[in-house]
């Protein structure tokens, strides 16, 4: 049976490849073509044809490597490092003769370096691996061959079975929704695992599917399911289902994905549509771009200056050998006849001495590779993960609301975090709360709510505006700041205070009727699910966005409580101004126009208990105005007027508008609607739109909307201090220029001194070129103007710095452009004029711009500055964004996890980024960048006594010590202190570097991993090892160095040599670091400590394993005073010069951190009369806040 | 301190509370707060490090050269000398001629027992790549190990036999020998104890004889007594320790009687080594020690040198300090700001 199964199989997919060559074989309309192929029979997996598709089952794996290639696949990883494959060469070479060491001690440290790389690699993994287990193993209820439910589990599922899912459970697969526990087919989604939406979604099953509830119903179902082929996209699906002869168009509201979890259902049936690798979420799960840092970047061409150094003087090395091996015989004498150069192997061969001296040239390569930090790599890896630790576990980070710490997603970008030149910032959700409260509206040309939003307040501040006419409101500001308490308990979301309005007064005002039919849209034209609280009946509100839930909420307040949704009925309680009684009204739905970036703009199509079709729509300015009938234009200067009011009190606004059908044109176009939404082919998506635009038309304007995205806490703070610290901020924000501008002064981003410059196409010639249509000239128009705008901003700036180099005020700039404006502006030719304009200016606006755009933006930024760019941001439309910079924040809000997904770091509120840069990335800089320099210089100091030593050996290749001493060296003796510089070193506390932000400047400028301090590390190196060599050797050879007479040896100096320089290399980094925990303390002097247990151990092992270690330390060096002398006085003689320039250079030459560190200690009496009382102030701060979220 | 380590179990407290938060937890390590010695480079700091090191440096460097002036040694160079009037240096050498040579030593000063004998080479790399492997420990070390002479190419075998000791090391044993006359009687050379002792007792069998020894084409060096074992051999072990330069002494042997000032020995050496060849210089050294071993003065003078430079620069800095007191405290080095905005 099993052998004819699989012949079967094997069978089926030669026969299904050549389906695929003739995909019009069934002749059904799209089904069949490109990417739109897939069959599924449902209920019916073992049927022949079925079995031929042979999709793949649901098991999942998404772990990177599996049992059998994960140590070539690993190792190949490994190699991809060129230093790596360096040390792969030397270890290959040094199983020959060629070889100064025995190859042990090289394949040692290479195998302990790449097995503990694998290790973390084989770690990870394995955690994948369990989640995968324990995925796959999870059991669901199957529709059996004998019409009852079994229990199966996850991986077992096939394409086609019918599945049944309880309430609160994960769905198994991607599945097509049949029937539910609700009569009318529908079933809630909580999406949390895909894109992080906390809101409950609304699926419901095709009316022809609904009626199968039991597993009766469901023995006689057969259908079929032709629909596209697996894609990552999840917020579209195409296909049809034919069921009982019909053909019924399938969409995303039938489809239950993978990982999302049935809520507030009872269960659903559904079929398997995509299994295992084929689910949406698996085939979204791609692994981010990888980056890499700038030092990184940099430690690269370190690597490979020292490549070029290690080949120069192995060539030096050659020569000489060569030479002197050349004069070893000559004219049939020999020279040195203790060498036997007669009779020699090829490496030694006077006669061949040019071969002779290229072999050696291997060897010399091997021998000084020591140059080359082995252990630099997995180093430097080992601390980017600690550092990534500390920062996940800052409690200053973490954000008790949300219950949120900061999470580093990557490690390998935390030093670039104190480097960062300019941020790129999303606006709503990331400067702002991202949760709506909605203050005032303006209906039938009348504005109402008095509430002061928080850019009003700022601009009072200023006390630059006429605030006192703002919205005819006079005086009351005071009094809406005091007694927000206002009696009435306050509601999330509702901040809309106005005594004509509220508490059902609006009867009373000019236009009721206009009043009522505002909030009726409010009401019915959303997409939110009502949730209402069984014990005290309230309602609340699921809503895909938060701008909805506030007009939902709004509308309750006001006397339109939305309480109940089916799929094709909405309820309402309602307020009949007529009447002044409360009733309770249904609106049959018939169609939703839904939102949509593109569109701006949703609609519902409802029909009224007076029997009339209604279409309910609301929209962006920008699109609603053009759709106003004739008639509907009543109140659109007064509208047009508020809504410029209101965005720059900084508020989001809404156009409202209705308009009502008649009966024939509904049919009509209902025809046409339901044809383009069946189609099932690629351009669906737009016939749909185009439909829908036809009925979008000729609106009656009612009034709009103004909701208040609040500033978050400490934004303006924060903005200020990233300002001091000198980092540029540009706001990227798809919010209109006024909105965006005021916020901009909200979060002091922009400032009263500053001089605004302002590129916009809103000119009036322009906008009459608009109007004319003639695209060509209208595209030429704006080049020309923007082109323009452009330079006369650059003169400006220019003759601004002029006049800054004679007189000492600088004024800043603000550019603000709008995203019609960028879109020209990003064009070619203007491309480097508007950067030059843009990096000259302290802050830049970018309004109106779309997703796109703002990944076009920080491209332009990243590659025109070649600095650091990060990029902060909170939605899906951040995305391409936070990609695309060289280091992408995710703030983990209300908008979902997309831009978290795609983030490097993720906090939870923009303050944080404050001390995820001042704190942390100044830190992680320094740490990074000291670490770095400091393993060069171990490592050249140590590499180049070997150097020497050969210049003393004839360059025979004879290493100085003895080969364990040396492959230790890297991974004992010297590399913990260097780790722990790297994960605990501060120059500055926390709190200081938040103090004097200018302190991260050292980062911007690069000025602690520049070229010189590169090289000064270097050189400092070479000097070091050059006085190691020559002090020691002179120190103490030839003569007696004990009392008994004995003199120094080949191992001898070897030892001293070697313990020279593991004290010289410790103590350089007890000098270059300033801050000592025990840790440090135990690091450096316990890597001392360490090399003389070693030394001891070591020389007590037999002669046959120590060979010229044994006893050397006990028996010759320890008892020899010149052996300590020579020891203190070398080891003094080397720190001394680094220790002279520091001590001159933090003196006369400081540097950021030493003018901080000076100040802390000589305002001694500052840091322990202000540290510790402010620890307790924060107690008493975090008390006050805990307090105050109490009291409502 | 102790109000900041209060406030550990508080906060400690207040996460117990909430069991379930993501809270990081606090603890002096994770915020990075450990406590920690922060010192910085302050004028006091810094003179005081340069007063430390000379206040140290300065009395060791006085007493090493103390030590080392108090050592009596005395540098004979004899490879030319004992060859005089020879033109072809290297045949004659190579020869099996007489190379017998006088040379009379003046004792500058009283020298106490015990002195060391030397013998000096230069220009003789024994620390050669080549020459340092071309040897066989485990053969030295065990009679059973004879045949391991794979390293020793191409003094492995002679004649079809294995060489103990093999290798080119052993094969270019140096072979002057020197006897010493004082007052016209001889002095013995005691040459017991030049060895390291982990050398004789471990490195060299104390049953491995000599076999087959310089008995190929080519003569390098000494011929060994083949009845002695190889831990006797103390020249040979000596030898055997490679040296670390190419200029460089070894042992020869311990005069145990004082050499009184103004007195003449007179040194009867076999001139045989070779080193004339590679144009080597050869010394005989006759040397007391003291604490530091033997005469060192550059110990001395690099101490009192870094001393007294540390003394300058405490110096130097203090003045400079005393002319720019307080550049630093200047504030308005810290209110100074990079933002091209201003306030």
């Amino acid at each position: 049976m099993p052998e004819g199964g699989r012949k079967r199989i094997h069978f089926s997919r030669l026969y299904s490849f050549s389906c695929l060559k003739s995909p019009f074989r069934d002749g059904h309309s799209q089904i069949g073509q490109k990417g739109y192929s897939r069959v599924v029979y449902c209920n019916d997996p073992d049927n022949l044809e079925a079995v031929q598709l042979n999709y793949g089952g649901n098991y999942v794996s998404t772990t990177k490597y599996t049992a059998f290639n994960f140590i070539p696949k690993s190792l190949f990883e490994q190699f991809r490092r060129v230093a790596n494959i360096y040390f792969l060469i030397v270890a290959c070479v040094s199983f020959s003769p060629l070889a100064p060491f025995t190859p042990l001690s090289i394949v040692a440290p290479l195998l302990v370096v790449i097995g503990a790389t694998m290790a973390k690699e084989a770690v990870e993994d394995w955690r994948r691996r369990k989640q995968d287990i324990e995925a796959n193993n999870r059991k669901v209820q199957v529709y059996s061959r004998d019409y009852t439910f079994v229990e199966t589990r996850w991986k077992k599922l096939r394409v086609g079975d019918i599945i049944k899912v309880y309430k609160d459970e994960y769905f198994p697969a991607d599945l097509l929704l049949l029937s539910s526990s609700y009569e009318d087919g529908v079933c809630y989604v909580d999406t949390m695992n895909l894109d992080g939406e906390t809101n409950l979604k609304l699926k419901h099953a095709l009316e022809a599917t609904a009626h199968l509830h039991n597993e009766k119903s469901l023995q006689k179902f057969r259908a079929m399911v032709k629909c596209e082929d697996p894609n990552e996209n999840l917020y579209s699906f195409i296909g049809t289902f034919q069921y009982e002869g019909k053909e019924h168009p399938l969409s995303l509201q039938q489809i239950l994905l993978r990982d999302s979890k049935l809520k507030n259902t009872e269960y659903i049936y559904g079929v398997v549509i995509f299994t295992g690798h084929d689910t949406k979420v698996m085939q979204n799960s791609t692994d981010p771009p990888s980056k890499r840092s700038k030092i990184e970047r940099k430690m690269d061409k370190i690597i490979y200056i020292l490549f070029s150094s290690l080949i120069f003087i192995s060539f030096i090395g050659s020569v000489v050998f060569g030479i002197e091996t050349k004069r070893d015989i000559s004219g049939g004498k020999y020279r040195r006849w203790y060498l036997h150069p007669e009779n020699t192997t090829v490496f030694y061969d006077p006669r061949r001495a040019t071969l002779a001296s290229i072999l050696h040239f291997l060897t010399a390569l091997m021998l000084y590779g020591y140059l080359i930090p082995i252990s630099l790599y997995v180093s430097i890896e080992l601390v980017k993960v600690l550092q990534a630790i500390f920062i996940n576990q800052d409690q200053e980070m973490y954000y008790e609301e949300t219950d949120r710490p900061a999470r580093a997603r990557t490690s390998n970008l935390n030093e670039e975090l104190g480097q960062v030149d300019t941020i790129l910032s999303d606006k709503t959700g990331t400067l702002t709360c991202n949760s709506m409260e909605f203050v005032k509206s303006s209906i039938g040309g009348i504005p109402y709510g008095r509430g002061m939003t928080e850019v009003e307040k700022a601009l009072a501040k200023r006390g630059s505006k006429g605030e006192s006419e703002f919205d005819g409101v006079s005086s009351d500001f005071l009094g809406q700041n005091t007694d927000a308490v206002d009696s009435q308990k306050p509601v999330k979301g509702f901040n809309f205070r106005d005594e004509r309005i509220i508490n059902g007064q609006w009867v009373k005002e000019p236009h009721p009727d206009i009043i009522q039919k505002f909030f009726r849209v409010l009401a019915i034209c959303h997409t939110a699910i009502p949730d209402a609280d069984e014990d005290s009946g309230e309602i609340s509100y699921e809503a895909e966005s938060p701008d909805e839930a506030a007009f939902v909420i709004a509308a309750r307040e006001l006397g339109f409580e939305f309480f109940a949704r089916t799929q094709t009925r909405i309820s309402l309680h309602e307020l009949n101004y007529e009447s002044g009684k409360k009733v309770d009204r249904g609106y049959p739905l018939l169609h939703v126009l839904e939102f949509s970036s593109a569109r701006k703009r949703m609609s519902v199509i409802v029909r009224n208990e007076e029997n009339q079709i209604l279409l309910l729509c609301k929209g962006a300015d920008s699109v609603m105005f053009e759709r106003l009938s004739q008639y509907g234009r009543q109140f659109e200067a007064e509208t047009k007027d508020h809504i410029k009011r209101y965005s720059e009190a900084g508020l989001r606004t809404l156009v409202i508008a209705y308009r009502e059908l008649g009966e024939e044109e509904y049919k009509l176009w209902d025809k046409e609607f339901s044809k383009a939404k069946t189609s099932v082919a690629a351009d669906r998506d737009a016939l749909v739109d185009e439909a829908a635009d036809k009925m979008e038309r000729d609106l009656i304007l009612l009034g709009a909307t103004a909701v208040e995205d609040r500033l978050q806490k400490g934004v303006p703070e924060c903005i200020e201090k990233l300002a001091q610290a000198g980092i540029k901020l540009w706001v990227l924000t798809g919010d209109k220029m006024e909105t965006a501008v005021n916020i901009g002064y909200a979060c002091s981003l922009l400032r009263q001194d500053m001089k605004k410059i302002v590129i916009t196409l809103d000119s009036p010639d322009i906008l009459s070129l608009e109007k004319q249509g003639d695209k060509d000239a209208l595209v030429k128009a704006s080049l020309e103007s923007i082109k323009k705008q452009i330079s006369e901003g650059i003169s400006q700036v220019k003759s601004a710095k002029e006049s800054s180099n004679t007189d000492k005020e600088t004024s800043a700039f603000g550019l603000i452009i709008d995203g019609k404006s960028l879109d020209y502006s990003l064009n070619k030719n203007l491309e480097k004029s508007f950067f030059e304009l843009a990096v000259s200016c302290a802050s830049v606006i970018c309004c109106r711009s779309s997703p796109k755009q703002k990944a076009r933006v920080t491209r332009l930024v990243k590659l025109g500055t070649g600095k650091t760019i990060l990029s902060i941001g909170d939605g899906a439309n951040d995305v391409g964004m936070l990609q695309e910079a060289h280091i992408g924040v995710g703030i983990s809000g209300a908008e979902g996890m997309q831009a978290v997904m795609a983030s490097d770091f993720a906090i939870a509120q923009f303050r944080f980024l404050e001390r995820l840069l001042l704190v942390h990335g100044h830190w992680c800089y320094r740490r990074i960048s000291l670490m770095i320099c400091y393993f060069f210089y171990k490592n050249i100091a140590f590499g180049f006594t070997l150097f020497w030593f050969e210049a003393y050996a004839s360059f025979s290749g004879q290493p100085a010590y003895n080969d364990w001493y040396m492959s230790f060296y890297n991974v004992f003796f010297t590399s913990l202190p260097v780790i722990a510089l790297g994960v605990f070193d501060q120059d500055v506390s926390a709190k200081l570097c938040l103090k004097y932000p200018f302190l991260y400047l050292e980062g911007v400028e690069d000025t602690l991993f520049s070229w010189p301090r590169i090289i000064g590390w270097m050189l400092n190196g070479v000097i070091s090892s050059l006085a190691i060599f020559f002090l020691t050797t002179n120190s103490i050879i030839n003569q007696a160095f004990r009392r008994d007479g004995q003199v120094v040896d080949f191992e001898i100096l070897g030892v001293t040599m070697y313990s020279i320089v593991v004290w010289t290399v410790n103590c350089q980094m007890a000098l270059s670091i300033n801050y000592f925990t025990w840790i440090q303390h135990f690091f450096i002097w316990g890597s001392i400590f360490f090399w003389y247990v070693f030394l001891l151990v070591y020389g007590y092992l037999s002669p046959a394993i120590s060979s010229t270690a044994y006893m050397v330390f006990v028996e010759a060096c320890a008892p020899s005073a010149v052996y300590w002398l020579a020891t203190v006085l070398v080891v003094v003689c080397v720190l001394l010069p680094y220790f002279t320039y520091r001590a001159f250079q933090s003196r006369f030459l400081p540097m950021y951190h030493d003018i901080i560190q000076r100040k802390r200690v000589e305002g001694f009496e500052v840091e322990i009369s202000d540290e510790l009382p402010t620890q307790v102030q924060g107690k008493l701060m975090h008390m006050r806040e805990r307090l105050k979220q109490r009291e409502p | 301190m102790a109000s900041s380590s209060a406030a550990a179990p508080g906060s400690a407290d207040s996460t117990a509370a909430r069991r379930n938060t993501k809270r990081p937890k606090y603890s002096k390590f994770t915020q990075q707060e450990l406590p920690a010695c922060k010192p910085i480079l302050t004028p006091r700091a810094v003179i005081s490090a340069f007063l430390l090191v000379s206040v140290v440096f300065v009395p060791i460097g006085v007493a090493s050269l103390i030590a080392s002036r108090k050592v009596v040694e005395i540098v004979h160079r004899y490879e030319s000398s004992c060859l005089k009037g020879v033109d072809n240096k290297i045949a004659y050498i190579q020869s099996s001629a007489d190379k017998t040579c006088k040379i009379t030593l003046k004792v500058d000063k009283h020298m106490k027992s015990p002195i060391y004998v030397y013998y000096q080479l230069d220009n003789f790399y024994q620390n050669h790549r080549r020459y340092v492997k071309s040897r066989s420990d485990q053969q030295l070390r065990d009679p059973k190990e004879e045949s391991s002479t794979s390293a020793c190419k191409p003094e492995d075998i002679a004649n079809g036999r294995a060489i103990v000791p093999c290798g080119l090391i052993a094969w270019s044993l140096f072979n002057d020998t020197y006897s010493f006359s004082y007052k016209n009687k001889s002095l013995t050379v005691n040459k017991k104890g030049i060895a390291w002792k982990s050398d004789r007792e471990h490195k060299f069998g104390k049953n491995v004889l000599p076999k087959n020894f310089q008995n190929g084409s080519i003569i390098g060096g000494a011929h060994l007594n083949e009845s002695i074992a190889l831990s006797e051999q103390e020249d040979l072990i000596v030898w055997m320790r490679t040296a670390a330069l190419p200029t460089f002494r070894k042992l020869y042997g311990k005069i145990e009687v004082d050499l009184d000032e103004g007195e003449n020995i007179s040194v009867k050496l076999q001139n045989n080594y070779n080193t004339y060849s590679f144009n080597g210089k050869k010394k005989l050294v006759l040397s007391t020690t003291s604490w530091l071993g033997g005469k060192n003065d550059f110990l001395g003078i690099a101490y009192l040198t870094v001393g007294g430079l540390c003394f300058f620069l405490a110096l130097a800095f203090t003045i400079v300090y005393f002319v720019k007191p307080r550049q630093l405290g200047d504030p308005s080095y810290l209110s100074w700001n990079r933002n091209p905005g201003g306030h």
